[in-house]
């Protein structure tokens, strides 16, 4: 293939992963920037909602009903998983860890033991392929792109313009002050919570016709994410986005011309420099 | 009191006077001794004899647990099937086992687990290359015989010890030895090869392009994705426009993408193409984006699809694990089996029958004579004991050899095209355990 | 109220020696486990002093255990070096490797530190697998058999003897946390728990914080580094799993577990974890939702870990 041809499919590759990368870190970044928690079992959110989305699609043989209902199940679950362990353990830091952590096993294992240890296929709603010149692009991978980016641009409008996106953005800048304010924290932890789960479960929804639903499938993305939100700067959506965008053309293109393994090393490499040469990420406030 | 009506049993609430129980303990002492003496007449059927405890390290967790829930019921089959033909040595077989978590250093532990708490005869059933490599060692130091059903290279290559076989399945340098041939000759010389950037992959890599270039064929392009990755589309670019056929060898749960960005990216100028079961154990081949593998080429070790190894003995075995005639479980048609893998379980387990009974093993004193007759064997027969085919033994390396199939998907299913004999896959041993000491 | 070193001093002497003579009464299978757990308690307590006392949470330190580990195990294997040699290699690889992430990482605090430190760890992980020529990547390499026994004296230690390794590793623990209590006291480990608690004043004060977290990486590398060499010479094994991210997060478990800024934490930690998956798996072989369900149970119930929840009770505990 020529090198023109290469890029070209690079590119595309790097923006539909980066559409899936951005929505998962979106949600890890709402968490991480209002609530000042890291959740290690943000991935497994990502492969609940994909095995949900299977096991819908399956049962009712209509991927749509998927969509709506896998990301609102796994929605519920991280409601009560604030309420059940979060909210007792008053968000401390070290504590979150040890109990996400836990979280993560009891979330992988149960999926093994219900959903087992094969990975599945969900047929795309939208089969097909697009004929370039060079090779054939897949359909649904282009709507996936483009259900993601209406997702992200909803969420940047709710962030901006409604009242939970103010108060969102209150407790992340100040919690004490936004509470003096009368912003009811608690709520607004809860609020934020969900909608990352959301983001992640839609997310893991929108892969499955692209991969398959694994039990195992949220560690890779987590890491991922992490990355993402953390070269995006913190409690910045726009940066989160365009990280996103970068992390999945970097890899897509260093592909080209490298082993995919010293792809990898490479753009760890380069994100470890950039937040080593501006420590608040590309956009974030340090 | 209890009242009379209440009748009186041996146990009753009233206190036992002295004598009452010395009479019970005396009636208790003397059945117990008559009991043994008399137990090889009266349980003619039961065994009394010491079971022979036969410890399986299972993946059941981990990237290989598809894997070890099979291995699991094949062992379980085997062992049930060996207990209704009286034993091993007239001494029923206990199956332990334990979860190592497909993690090299949870190996090490379950190994130790094995050999000093429940203290079993045998270890056995491993599969994936690093777990063997880590967990073997420790075997050897315990000093037990581990017997692993890998297919990787390891245990011929004379890198592991005297206490490691591997009896029950061919090694992958057999395997594509005597498949490169009908690969050049029927599908190309021109050669693209896809693995899995780690030790499986590497065994692929560099045995296949040995023979095939042997054979005169040219590897065009060599493209080792590491084992984690989701996304195949930009590894496709690699290969150059002008491959006759694309050997792909995928692990992990990302195969069924593999295939459909595969299809989505060559479409209709797509090369041949030659893959390995190993992609897709487990997996429906009538699964959704599977489309595209229509007329290519699978490497089986035992035909998934009922009929296309017609033995008597192929038939009684799937019936024993409870697989359909589509290579998935009889209670769960959507359950698919690893059927080229598993049946290495259910050889092994009949190998160390054949072995104990062969040395005389009554137990770990005799683990030399255990060691030294298996090393002597040099063939397996073909039977209820070992389904999938005769196999050749090499005592020197401790690895069985045995035939490979090469079937084409056909109306969504595998029909053989080609067996190939055994004699197709040997190659000189590059070592001899039986030298080193034990 | 002074601390009271003396009986700090004595509780760890105490529990040494009573991990000393726990040798003699283990039946084999636990001699072997224990073993295991005091090494993996080595690495908990290097990760323990950059986490608990420096206050920076690494998210890559696997890439100091696989320094060790590979340190110590690639002149075994291709140049066959004896295991004295060894260990120093493997000791002095994490160390090179801790001055140089110091170097770049320290740059940055807090979340970005872990990102940073979790991309190293990331590279170091994607090294050894891209080495593979080498170091065999995921399969790994075996040592059983190229190595020489140790030699002290007269005395020939085999090292695949069960004493020799227990002895070795509790040899290995017993040194590091000495080592560890001795710097905790020391106005070195002042200075980094000061800045911990109030960077702000202790600038004013007049103290660089760059030197202080950069010695605390240096010796937190190299004790991690040191635990993976041991693990290299005494189970005969090395291989990339070791350096992947879930032994970055294990020392984390086990310190936060235990009991960040405990000096005992991290036996506690790695102890409990060990066990209760141990344990959970007789029971069941769903054992990770046990573990699980477990950690959840202890986050809640121990917000400051085990050892952390203890000193609630005795507050001098270290």
């Amino acid at each position: 293939m020529t090198f023109v041809s290469q890029l070209v499919l690079a590119l595309l590759e790097g923006t539909v992963s980066g559409f899936i990368l951005a929505l998962m870190s979106l949600g890890l970044s709402l968490v991480f920037g209002v609530m000042r928690i890291v959740n290690v079992a943000h991935g497994e959110f990502f492969m609940l909602g994909a095995v949900l989305a299977w096991w819908i699609t399956t049962a009712t043989g209509s991927f749509l009903a998927a969509v709506i209902v896998a990301p609102l199940a796994v929605m519920g679950m991280a409601i009560a998983i604030e309420r059940v362990v979060l909210r007792p353990i008053r968000y401390s830091p070290g504590a979150t860890i040890v109990a996400t952590l836990g979280l993560l096993y009891l979330l992988q294992q149960m999926t093994l033991m219900l959903y087992g240890p094969e990975a599945r296929a969900v047929t795309p709603p939208l089969g097909g392929t697009i004929e370039l010149p060079w090779f054939g692009y897949a359909r649904y991978k282009l709507v996936l792109a483009a259900v993601a980016a209406v997702l992200l641009l909803a969420t940047w409008g709710l962030v901006r313009a409604t009242t939970l996106g103010l108060r969102m953005r209150a407790t992340q800048q100040d919690p004490e002050i936004a509470q003096a304010f009368g912003v009811p924290i608690h709520r607004v932890y809860r609020a934020a919570f969900a909608l990352g789960a959301g983001l992640a479960a839609m997310a893991g929804v929108l892969v499955v016709p692209v991969q398959q639903a694994h039990y195992l499938m949220g560690l890779d993305g987590l890491l991922l994410s992490f990355m993402v939100v953390i070269l995006g700067g913190l409690g910045s959506i726009g940066g989160t986005v365009i990280a996103s965008f970068l992390v999945g053309w970097i890899d897509g293109i260093a592909s080209i011309f490298f082993t995919p393994t010293v792809a990898r090393i490479a753009a760890s490499l380069v994100v470890a420099l950039v937040l080593v040469v501006r420590g608040g990420g590309l956009f974030g406030e340090s | 009191m209890l009242s009379v009506r209440e009748g009186t049993t041996l146990m009753s609430t009233e206190k036992l006077t002295r004598r009452e129980m010395l009479k019970a303990l005396g009636a208790l002492a003397g059945f117990g001794a008559l009991s043994r003496f008399l137990a090889p007449y009266v349980y003619a059927g039961a065994s009394p004899q010491p079971p022979i405890k036969i410890g399986l390290q299972a993946h059941r967790t981990g990237i290989g647990a598809v894997y070890g829930k099979w291995y699991e019921r094949t062992a379980r089959a085997a062992v049930k099937v060996i207990n209704a033909q009286g034993g091993i040595a007239g001494r029923p077989v206990e199956l332990i086992v334990e979860d190592d978590g497909t993690d090299p250093k949870r190996g090490i532990e379950v190994v130790e687990k094995f050999a000093l708490e429940h203290r079993v005869d045998f270890i056995f059933g491993t599969l994936f290359s690093h777990v063997v490599l880590s967990s073997a060692p420790r075997a050897g130091e315990l000093k037990i015989p581990y017997l692993v059903v890998s297919e990787g290279y390891h245990v011929a290559s004379g890198k592991l010890n005297r206490w490691t076989f591997q009896p029950g399945i061919t090694d992958v340098r057999a395997q594509v030895t005597a498949i490169a041939p009908w690969i050049v000759r029927n599908l190309g010389k021109r050669i693209a090869m896809i693995f899995p950037d780690y030790a499986f992959g590497y065994d692929h890599r560099d045995f296949f392009s040995a023979a095939a270039r042997k054979l005169g064929a040219e590897i065009v392009a060599l493209v080792p994705i590491p084992p984690t990755e989701t996304s195949f589309t930009k590894y496709f670019p690699r290969i150059p426009r002008n491959v006759d056929v694309i050997y792909h060898v995928m692990v992990g749960p990302a195969v069924l993408t593999f295939v459909r960005e595969m299809g989505e990216f060559f479409g209709q100028r797509r090369p041949k193409l030659f893959g390995f079961i190993d992609s897709l154990e487990g997996v429906d081949l009538a699964s959704p984006g599977l489309e595209y593998l229509e007329g290519s080429y699978l490497w089986e070790a035992l035909p998934r699809y009922a009929g296309q190894y017609n033995t008597p003995w192929e038939k009684q075995y799937r019936e024993a694990v409870g697989v359909d005639a589509n290579g998935a479980s009889k209670t769960d048609p959507k359950d698919v089996s690893t059927y080229s893998h598993m049946f290495g379980v259910w050889e092994t387990l009949f190998v160390i029958k054949e072995v104990v009974e062969k040395s005389g093993y009554r137990g770990p004193k005799d683990y030399r004579a255990f060691v030294e007759t298996l090393e002597k064997i040099e063939w397996f027969e073909e039977g209820l004991a070992h389904p999938q085919g005769p196999k050749r033994f090499v005592g020197k390396i401790h690895q069985a050899f045995g035939q490979q199939f090469i079937s084409q998907v056909v109306g969504r299913k595998l029909k053989v095209v080609h067996r190939t004999k055994i004699e197709d896959g040997m190659y000189k041993p590059e070592a001899d355990y039986t030298k080193q000491p034990l | 109220m002074p601390t009271p070193w003396r009986s700090i001093l004595t509780l760890h002497l105490g529990i040494l020696a009573a991990l000393g003579l726990l040798q003699f009464v283990l039946p084999p299978f636990h001699l072997a486990m224990i073993t295991r757990v005091l090494l993996f308690t080595t690495y908990a307590v290097g990760y323990n002093l950059l986490l608990g006392y420096g206050g920076l949470m690494s998210l890559g330190h696997a890439m100091f255990f696989a320094a060790g580990l590979y340190g110590a195990g690639l002149p075994v294997y291709y140049l066959g070096a004896g295991p004295g040699l060894a260990f120093l290699s493997g000791l002095m690889a994490s160390l090179l490797l801790a001055a140089l992430v110091g170097a770049l990482s320290l740059r940055t605090t807090g979340v970005a530190f872990s990102i940073v430190t979790m991309m190293f760890g990331q590279v170091c992980y994607l090294v050894t697998i891209s080495l593979n020529r080498i170091t065999l990547g995921d399969q790994g390499l075996v040592l059983a058999g190229r190595l020489a026994p140790v030699r002290v004296g007269n005395w020939i230690l085999p090292l695949n003897a069960p004493s020799v390794r227990y002895n070795l590793a509790l040899l290995l623990l017993a040194t590091v946390l000495l080592v560890t209590l001795w710097l905790v006291r020391s106005p070195f480990g002042r200075v980094l728990v000061a800045l911990r608690e109030h960077e702000e004043r202790t600038r004013l004060l007049g103290y660089d914080p760059f030197p202080y977290r950069w010695l605390a990486m240096l010796v937190s590398g190299g004790i991690s580094g040191a635990a993976g060499a041991a693990y290299a010479l005494l189970f005969s094994y090395v291989g990339s799993a070791f350096a992947a991210v879930l032994y970055s997060i294990l020392p984390l478990l086990w310190v936060l577990l235990g009991g960040a800024g405990t000096t005992l934490g991290p036996l506690i930690g790695v102890a409990f974890m060990t066990y209760a998956v141990e344990f959970a798996s007789r029971v069941t072989s769903a054992y990770l939702v046990v573990v699980g369900l477990t950690l959840v149970l202890v986050a809640i119930g121990l917000p400051r870990g085990i050892a952390g929840g203890l000193r609630g009770r005795w507050w001098w505990l270290p």
